[in-house]
């Protein structure tokens, strides 16, 4: 029985889940609403929101003020609109094998 | 009698491998032709017996085709492999060349230009021959046009660098044609030659093929290779600034020619200083630029999403693309009237040709 249990009852290495769906945030970056899972956690999406302002915030500084960013990394793809000084970020996980922006 | 060659072709579509069954069954050294629904189950026949020539789909569930052609390469080096998908996408014809696929065919094409494919699929058959040199390396483009011209050969070179595609016609050791983009001829031919880098394949000639290249090929040999030695000596303070300036009026042509609205480089910092074609404002821009990757890099890291492929933006005035290699980032701004699915397109091809 012992043995069984050291055989099987360690705890497995986990896979970070990535996030789906979309947040709010306001200018502050506090999340306002959210449809990504609870199970995700709340701290990775507002460093998701913060960084997002930041790009937002820059651009503006920088005289390049824009509208919409979308950063595509190889599994996910975060999309944002900015909202009066917050922004709406949706969040959809992407496969190597879905059609890119070109279509 | 020759031996009968063995075609793997693996797909998750049932009634396309009972087309390309039927197709490659009219091959003049009829081969034999075997048909696996899965990679896991190719990779089992390709164990258990020997093929010459894998045709593999890249879209398959649980293991798509580029992890199939990656297993399949390192065990199998002899193995000639042909990718045939649906997936038009530059990015994924690069990724199965740098697998060291031998040929990259889309389906639609391959419907459309059948005899073509056929001649492709038979060549790499090598019906007669079992032994020779398969690949170049370490040799240049000017090496290998050399080679086909002193055998007489007959062929159509297409040379892939990134996004770029160049075709070169050759007939009996002649040649006929070349075209980079909307240039043809002698230009295209200089242009292609200061390509340091890519991947080339031989297609079947294309003897009706309008000549536009009158002047024998060693004459155009010497020619290329003499600007280019102009263009590296590093000795003469000269040269350098008359190639500083011929970069500058060929990055501003390919900006006109593009229809880009203005680009920015900005190198890893500590490493350079940024450099602005086509806007005023390009402290601000590339100061922006930085801050963005620094933040997408905080990003990366929190999240674990793998490697960032691209970042765009837009807004009213117009639409940005972001690129981030190696040596620099390229912030590249398009007008709002260039149709969105174009623009990743064409800022990697902006890009590839920038420091041509």
């Amino acid at each position: 029985m012992g043995l069984l249990r050291k055989i099987f009852g360690a705890s497995a290495g986990s896979v970070q889940e990535l996030p789906m769906g979309s947040v709010t945030v306001n200018a502050q970056g506090e999340i306002v609403t959210t449809t990504v899972s609870s199970g995700y956690s709340r701290s990775l999406l507002t460093d998701i929101g913060r960084e997002v302002l930041v790009i937002f915030r820059e651009a503006k500084q920088a005289q390049l003020p824009l509208a919409e960013i979308s950063i595509n990394f190889a599994s996910l793809r975060v999309t944002a609109r900015e909202l009066r000084g917050g922004a709406i970020i949706f969040l959809l996980p992407q496969s190597s094998l879905m059609p890119s922006l070109k279509k | 009698m020759a031996a009968q060659h063995k075609i793997l072709i693996v797909d998750d579509d049932a009634d396309w491998l009972d087309v390309c069954r039927e197709m490659l069954s009219h091959l003049p050294t009829k081969p034999e032709i075997r048909t696996a629904g899965a990679g896991a189950r190719a990779i089992s026949m390709l164990d258990s017996q020997p093929f010459r020539l894998l045709i593999c789909d890249l879209k398959m569930p649980k293991m798509d085709g580029l992890q199939v052609l990656s297993i399949v390469k390192r065990r199998f080096p002899d193995l000639r492999t042909v990718v045939l998908t649906a997936l038009e996408d530059e990015e994924f014809r690069s990724r199965a060349y740098s697998l060291g696929v031998d040929l990259f065919w889309l389906k639609p094409d391959m419907q459309q230009n059948t005899k073509m494919f056929l001649d492709c699929v038979e060549s790499l058959l090598g019906s007669e021959k079992n032994s020779g040199f398969r690949g170049i390396q370490s040799k240049s483009l000017m090496d290998i046009i050399q080679l086909e011209c002193m055998s007489r050969n007959s062929t159509m070179l297409r040379i892939t660098r990134g996004p770029l595609v160049a075709k070169i016609w050759i007939q009996d050791g002649e040649l006929l044609d070349a075209e980079v983009g909307n240039v043809r001829g002698e230009a295209a031919f200089h242009k292609i030659l200061a390509w340091k880098s890519g991947t080339f394949e031989n297609l079947p000639a294309e003897p009706l093929r309008e000549r536009t290249i009158q002047r024998s090929i060693n004459a155009l040999l010497l020619e290329t290779a003499q600007s280019i030695d102009e263009t590296t000596e590093p000795a003469q303070t000269e040269f350098i600034e008359r190639a500083d300036h011929r970069k500058t009026v060929w990055r501003l042509a390919l900006l006109a020619a593009e229809g880009a609205e203005f680009v920015i480089t900005v190198p890893p910092e500590g490493q350079g200083k940024s450099e602005a074609w086509g806007t005023p404002n390009a402290e601000q821009f590339a100061i922006w630029t930085r801050r963005a990757g620094e933040a997408i890099k905080r990003l990366s890291d929190r999240i674990e999403a793998g490697p960032l492929a691209f970042i765009a933006g837009g807004s009213m005035e117009r639409r940005l693309i972001m690129l981030i290699r190696e040596q620099k980032t390229f912030l590249v701004a398009w007008p709002t009237e260039i149709a969105e699915g174009e623009l990743l397109e064409k800022t990697k091809k902006l890009v590839a040709s920038w420091d041509s």
